[in-house]
Order: C-alpha cells, then structure tokens, then sequence
C-alpha cells in the first residue's frame, strides 16, 4: 500500500436485487486529509461508506487498511472500529438522557465494569484536548445538537481511530455550528485522522475538504484535489454532464406568459418550505431544480399543501383561494404525484383499481362510492393508455414493478382531469423505456392545456420538457431560466452560484 | 387469462377466511365425533309458551351475538387505527345502565320508552367512544392506552347512571329483545346480529368507508395527500364501535332483565379482538374482513359451548380456550401460512404436471 495512505478500496461491487449500487470503485483516503464523497441521489454514497464499515458484505473489490496486511473483510461495525474505522451518522444515535461521558464510553466491549470515577477523568481530558465546550458529567440532552455531534465524534476517535466517516453531520446545525465542527474536523485532521465528509451543502466542501470523490449511478466518476475542481464542474460530474459539448442549445417557445395564471403564489411558505413566489400559465411545463436538499420538493408541497402552509397569498385562475391542505388543491383542480413513491404514494396492499380511483373518488365524496362497473372501466381504461403491466386490475400494487407502481400513481391523478399537475421524480428509479414514455405524457398534458410542473434529479430531462426553470439553492430560489438560457451549462452554473 | 385471473381474485379475497372457517370446521367435526347429538336441533315450547328452537348450535350462534357485534366495530378501529379498544366492554355496561335508566325513569316500559331507551344507550356510548376516538386520532396516543381510560373507569361510570347495584327491568318488551319474539322461534339476538350486519354492509355499499379505512390504515400520509381526511375516519370507526357497544350492552342487559354494571359483557374485549386476529384480520391495521372477525367470534363462542358440553369445569374452561387459541393463532400465523403456501404449490404443481402429462399423451 501506498505511504500515507489509511484506507483503500479497491474495484468494490456491491448489488441489490435488481439494482447496481455500486460497480468497481475505487476509493483511497490519505493520512490527515478531509475527503468529500459527493454525488446526487442513488450515486452509491451510503452504500459504499456501509461496505466500510461492515454492514453490507461486498460482492467483489479488495480493502487495506493501514497497519493491516493484505485484503480486509470487515463483517460488522464493531468490527469496524476495532479496525480503527469509526463512522458518526447524521441523526445523532446517542441517548440524550445520559450523561456526555456515559455516552462516550458506554456500550464499548472493555468498559463491562464501569468505573466511573477514571471514566469521567478520560473523558474530561479527551474533550479537553478536542476543545469540545461540554462536561463530562452533564446530560447530553442538554448540548446543543453541534456539540451532540461533538461527543459523537469525541466517542468516535477516542479509541485508536484512524478514518472518520462523518455521513452528512452538519445537515441540521447553524453555520456558527457548522464552524465549530469544522474546527474539531481540522484538529483531527491535525492529528493524522483520515476523514471522510459526505455532505450536499457545495460550499461546505470547498471551506474543509482537501479532496473530492464524485459518485454517479453507483460508478466512480473520479477523484479530485480541491483546488483543481471548481464548484461548476463538481456540479456537472455530479449530474453527469462534462462542460464542454453543452454548447447545443434548445430554444423553446413553449412559455406561455400572457393570461392569467393557472395557479399564482406570492410570498408561500409552510411549515418545511422559505417563502417564494410562483406562477404557472395554462399549458406551461416548468420545472424546479437544485440539488437534493434545495428545497424544491417542499416547495411544490407547500402548493399542494401536503405540509403545513404558515402563509402566502394564492391565486387559483385569477381567483383568491386558500389552500392548507391537499383536499383544498384536489378541489381548485391540482394533482400531485409525490417524490417518495413507496411512502407517499402508493396504498401497497390496495389492488390497482383501488389505486388508480382513489383520487377521484375521494373527490367525488365520501357517500358517492363508484359502482363496480365504474371502477372497472376507469381502471381497464387507465391501465391500458399507459400500458400498465400488472396480472390485473386485482393484483395489489405492491407487487408490480416500480415504473409500474409510478404509472398507476399517475393514471390516479390523469383520472382526475387535473389543471395543474405537479410531478415530483416521476422518472426516479424507473426504466428507460417508461421515462421517456412519462416524458412523452407530459409533453401532450401541455399540449392538452394542463400546466405542470416537473422535477427530476436528471437535468437533461428537464430541460427536454420544461419550457421555465426555477433554480434553487439551500432553500432559496437563486434564479429563473427560459429560453436560451436553457442549457445545462447555465444550469450548473446557476445551482452553482456562478450566474449572473 | 380470465379464468386465472378470477381464481386469482377467490384467492385474493377470501383466502383470510380460510383461518376461521378451517378452526370452526375443526371445533365442529370435533364435537360430531365426540357426541352426534351436540348437533341436534329441536322445536320445544319455552316458559312463557312460544315455541323456539334448541340445541347446541342454536346456544353457540345466541351466546355470540354481543360477540359477534362487537368484533365487527372493533374490526373497524384495528383497520383504521392499527390498534384494538379494550374498553368495549366497560362502555357496554355504561350504555346498558343508560338503557336501564332510562325505562326505570319513564313511566311505563312501552315501545316507545324501550326505542327511547336504546336510542339514548347508542348516543352515549358513540360519545365515550368519541372521546376515546379524540384522544387516538387527535392526540395520536396508542389506541390501547387511550381506552385504558375507559376499561379503568368505564364502569363506575356505569354504577353511577343508576345509582345502585343491579336494577332491574321487567316486561315482555325487554325478554323478546333477550330471548325470542313471540312466533319467531329464533332468538331475537341472533336476528340482530343480523340486521348490524345488514347495516354494515350497507354502508360499505353505499359508503366509502372501507376504501378509506383501508387507505387510512394501510398509509396515513398516503391517504393525506389524495385528500382523505384520516382524523375523521379514525373518529368515525371509534363512534361505529360505540353504537355496537351499546346493542350489545342492551342485549346483554335485555338477556337478564337487570343490569350489572360488574359484570355485563366481563371480559369481553380481549375475545372481540381475537375474533379480529382469528378473522385473518392484521391487527396492525390496514386491508381487513369483516365477515373474519364475525367467524372469529362464532368460533370461539363454539369452542366455550363444546368445553361446557364436555362438562369441563368452569373454573377450567380458561386453560382449555387458551390451548385450541394458541392451535388457531399458530394456524394463522405468516410462518405456518408460507409453510402451506409451498406445500400447495407443491402439490398443485404436481397436479398440473400429471394433467400435463397425461395430455402429451
């Protein structure tokens, strides 16, 4: 193995029924480096930091660790650690009723016989020497959650801890937070830990890290030094796109301004969502785009109302309306078809009629149930447009496929001849072949007159289908681009902070 | 294609039932083994002079007509709630005390007073229920924590509408409510099971109760966003369960003529979620069947029935009921199922193979 090198992975593969998650990638982390694995959604990110640790077994590739020789299996997280291989997940997995010391050292194979006296003393150093601001003794309930995360890290590196993995630690701090774990990530670092950051904040990574892993699809799409890789191009890699050969640009007149909106928001916001602005003209196809965690999915909940709306002011075809919760949108003629399929959408055990009626139904009202020859029809009719491949109407939803599973979410909300319809990744997850079929829908939606809005991680098919895009980044809209400023490059650019 | 698609659907929608249809079938067979006349159903003339029919089976299908009403609600409450309500029986007893309070309280019990009285026994019990109802699906607390409440206090409050131990009610009304209407010489609960049956079925029919409560107990946030309303459903299930306590607190109470607040409908909680559970029903919640939970109750009614026939002692009846629930709870469980799911397909497979061969032949 290399010199300075901590933790090498080498050709890993990694399969789930159905799915690549991870095809021969390399991975090397150096002595007293910070090192950000980045990609989007479904990359690889989590399954390779659980092929280190242990949890998952890997399918093939080879792993050295420093001061190991030869190929490392390493079965289980506790296994992990006594390899000096520690992790500190995003949700903090300590117990907020025990004391900061307890949570240091309890649970760890040595410490059976607790003595607590020489246990607070160890602790009381570790921190001191780590400059974390809490005592031993006091209730870690009782920390702010950045110094939570402290002590989850202090846990971390108190036994002979040679790579951290720090799984998106800063997602719910204050940027005066965020400091001070950066702070503790550089005395680390200092002391010849080898860290690997996995965040999705862009300038979090440029402020600590020293390099840079992109994952895409589960392939490894290259390593980087920081300095060589500016913030647009780390946005391209991630989405999959290289700068050069972005130059084709797609003019597209399909923006509707004149007339009154379809839909229309001022200053909206709910409970998980900034307030922002929107509008939406009769057969426009839009989209929102950003990063995961750029608040464009709470955005479109909040027209929807699927969280909790704390203000704006809407406006449904020119008219003043209040919508607080899906039921106000499915009534002023808005579907939504939400990001987390498997969560939100699907009523797994229901057959596929059930799914497919479901919205209309309950629009029609609770004491007008369908007739059984209804249901048939609307479902037979459904699931032969978009041509849903299930054994019947019957089967339970759960068993299809999962472009199959989308197609009925859709077909439950085409049902409803909604005016506006959101899609949240209708194409997630799903084969080629549906996702241009779903891309071929919207486009004849519009067509149709019904306004739509789209989002998708893949921004290549935004810009094939939206005719507007609203950029966004930590939560805020950063920019709006139409027509010629429909590119990917300008795109990336935007997300980027690079625009105009 | 059709055809394997119909087979699919009989499989899809009554396989549950297998589970209680299979364990009534057992207790059944058992007792035709153990003693044909179990079976025996005759024409005799009561006390007061109407002829009615007898037997075993007859008492079986009486004795479990509270049952049976009861695991119909709470079948409900499990869908939508994805939890059981163990104060069915303590709110039984508080509208069985209003039922009595009320024709005590009037002047003379007519018909009038005894539809009074029943009214009066629901609206009550569908408000306790709703209290219940609130602190589920308002306050979100675990539906058995929140009708601990209710189980803990329910019949004191039953105590307290009368004011005294057992009083009675006495008139022809009240005994064809308990027994038999003259000329009918089948005993008026089970007809009443029977007409909440009719009534459930009909508000399945006419209503979208069971798409909703599905969809409330199979995804809650699901359910949110295409618009249903799964704080009104999970209300609305408790305040069904409530007008099933009170018809069967009114039978209860119509059977003896007097109400004991102590001891009316004892117990009777834990057998109306087991009939949900040996109906095939999830007790998490979600997809659910009715006509299950009804089979659970009369199966286990059946099995009470067959341990007194045999003459075990009553103080040994518990033990015995335990050991036959274990047998059907094992039976309905996801291991033995998988179990016999293979060792069907097994055979079926070897059944088409033969019939495959013998028409290449």
């Amino acid at each position: 193995m290399e010199n300075g090198v901590v933790l090498s992975m080498r050709n890993i593969s990694k399969s789930f029924p159905g799915v690549k998650a991870l095809q021969n990638v390399d991975f090397t982390l150096r002595k007293g480096e910070i090192h950000a694995l980045m990609g989007e959604n479904g990359a690889g990110k989590s399954t390779l930091i659980k092929v280190i640790t242990g949890v998952y077994p890997r399918d093939a590739g080879q792993c050295f660790v420093e001061g190991i020789d030869g190929d490392v299996v390493i079965h289980s997280p506790e296994e992990a650690q006594e390899r000096g291989i520690s992790t500190v997940y995003q949700e903090i997995t300590l117990c907020p009723n025990l004391t900061v010391a307890e949570n240091m050292y309890i649970g760890r194979g040595k410490y059976n016989f607790v003595k607590w006296k020489d246990m607070e003393k160890k602790a009381g150093a570790l921190l001191d020497s780590l400059n974390i601001p809490a005592r031993p003794k006091q209730q870690l309930g009782s920390c702010s959650l950045a110094v939570q995360q402290m002590v989850a890290i202090a846990r971390a590196v108190d036994t002979d801890c040679k790579v951290l993995i720090l799984d998106e630690p800063t997602s719910s701090l204050d940027d005066k937070e965020v400091a001070m774990l950066f702070k503790l990530m550089r005395d680390l670092k200092a002391r010849g830990v080898g860290i690997l950051f996995v965040t999705h904040f862009l300038e979090q990574v440029y402020e600590v890290c020293d390099r840079i892993t992109v994952l895409r699809n589960g392939e490894l799409v290259g390593e980087y030094e920081i300095e060589k890789l500016p913030q647009v191009e780390l946005v391209a890699k991630m989405m999959g796109k290289e700068l050069e050969g972005l130059s084709e640009i797609k003019s597209s007149d399909k923006a509707v301004d004149s007339g009154t909106p379809v839909y229309q928001a001022q200053g909206l916001s709910s409970s998980d969502a900034k307030p922002f602005d929107f509008k939406i003209a009769r057969g426009e196809v839009n989209g929102f785009t950003g990063l995961l965690g750029s608040g464009r999915s709470e955005s479109v909940r909040a027209i929807f109302g699927a969280d909790r709306v704390t203000g704006g002011h809407v406006t449904v075809e020119g008219k003043p309306v209040k919508i607080n919760k899906p039921f106000d949108a499915m009534k002023h003629g808005i579907g939504y078809l939400p990001e987390d399929r498997k969560r939100d959408g699907i009523i797994a055990d229901l057959s596929v009629r059930d799914n497919i009626i479901l919205a209309l139904q309950v629009m029609k009202g609770f004491f007008k149930p369908f007739s059984a020859a209804e249901k048939e029809k609307f479902a037979d009719e459904y699931i032969k447009a978009l041509d849903i491949k299930t054994a019947s109407a019957d089967t339970p939803i759960k068993s299809l496929s999962g472009g199959n599973q989308q197609k009925v979410i859709l077909a439950r909300w085409l049902l409803t001849h909604p005016n506006y319809l959101i899609l949240d990744e209708p194409t997630r997850g799903i084969d080629i072949g549906t996702k241009t079929e779903i891309q071929r829908l919207v486009l004849k939606l519009a067509d149709d007159g019904v306004s739509v809005t789209f989002i998708s991680s893949e921004i290549e098919e935004m810009l094939r289908t939206c005719s507007r895009l609203i950029v966004m980044r930590d939560r805020n809209i950063v920019g709006e681009l139409r027509g010629g400023q429909l590119t990917q490059d300008q795109v990336m650019r935007t997300i980027a902070g690079g625009a105009e | 294609m059709a055809k394997k698609s119909f087979a699919a659907k009989i499989r899809n929608e009554y396989s549950q039932l297998l589970v209680p249809l299979v364990a009534l079938a057992l207790i059944i067979l058992f007792n035709l083994f153990r003693d044909p006349g179990f079976f025996s159903i005759s024409l005799a003339k009561n006390n007061l002079g109407n002829t009615v029919l007898q037997g075993n089976l007859i008492s079986t299908l009486n004795g479990a007509s509270e049952l049976a009403i009861l695991a119909m609600g709470m079948t409900l409450v499990t869908a939508a709630c994805g939890g059981q309500d163990i104060s069915v029986g303590a709110v039984a007893a508080i509208a069985g005390s209003v039922f009595v309070k009320v024709l005590r309280g009037s002047a003379g019990v007519t018909p009038l007073t005894v539809a009074l009285g029943i009214l009066g026994g629901i609206v009550v019990a569908m408000l306790f229920a709703s209290f219940s109802g609130t602190l589920v699906a308002v306050f979100k607390i675990q539906p058995m924590i929140a009708t601990l409440i209710l189980y803990t206090c329910g019949r004191s409050i039953a105590y307290w509408i009368n004011g005294g131990a057992t009083p009675t009610v006495e008139s022809p009304i009240i005994n064809s409510i308990g027994s038999f209407i003259p000329g009918i010489p089948i005993p008026t609960p089970i007809l009443i099971v029977i007409v909440v049956g009719i009534l459930f079925s009909l508000l399945f029919r006419f209503t979208n109760l069971r798409l909703y409560t599905q969809t409330v107990g199979i995804n809650q946030g699901a359910a949110r966003l295409n618009g249903i309303n799964s704080v009104g459903i999970k209300l609305l299930s408790f305040v069904l369960l409530g007008g099933c306590c009170a018809i069967a607190g009114v039978i209860g109470v119509s059977r003896l003529g007097l109400i004991n607040h102590e001891t009316l409908l004892l117990d009777v909680e834990m057998d109306a979620i087991l009939s949900v559970a040996i109906g095939g029903n999830l007790l998490g919640g979600g997809k659910f069947k009715m006509s299950g939970s009804i089979l659970g109750a009369y199966a286990i009614q059946a099995l009470t029935i067959t341990l007194y026939a045999m003459k075990v002692p009553s103080t040994d009846i518990k033990a015995y009921k335990a050991i036959v629930i274990i047998l059907i709870v094992a039976m309905g469980s996801p291991v033995v199922k998988e179990q016999m799911n293979r060792l069907w397909k097994k055979l079926a497979g070897k059944g088409s193979a033969a019939k495959f061969r013998r028409e290449a032949a």
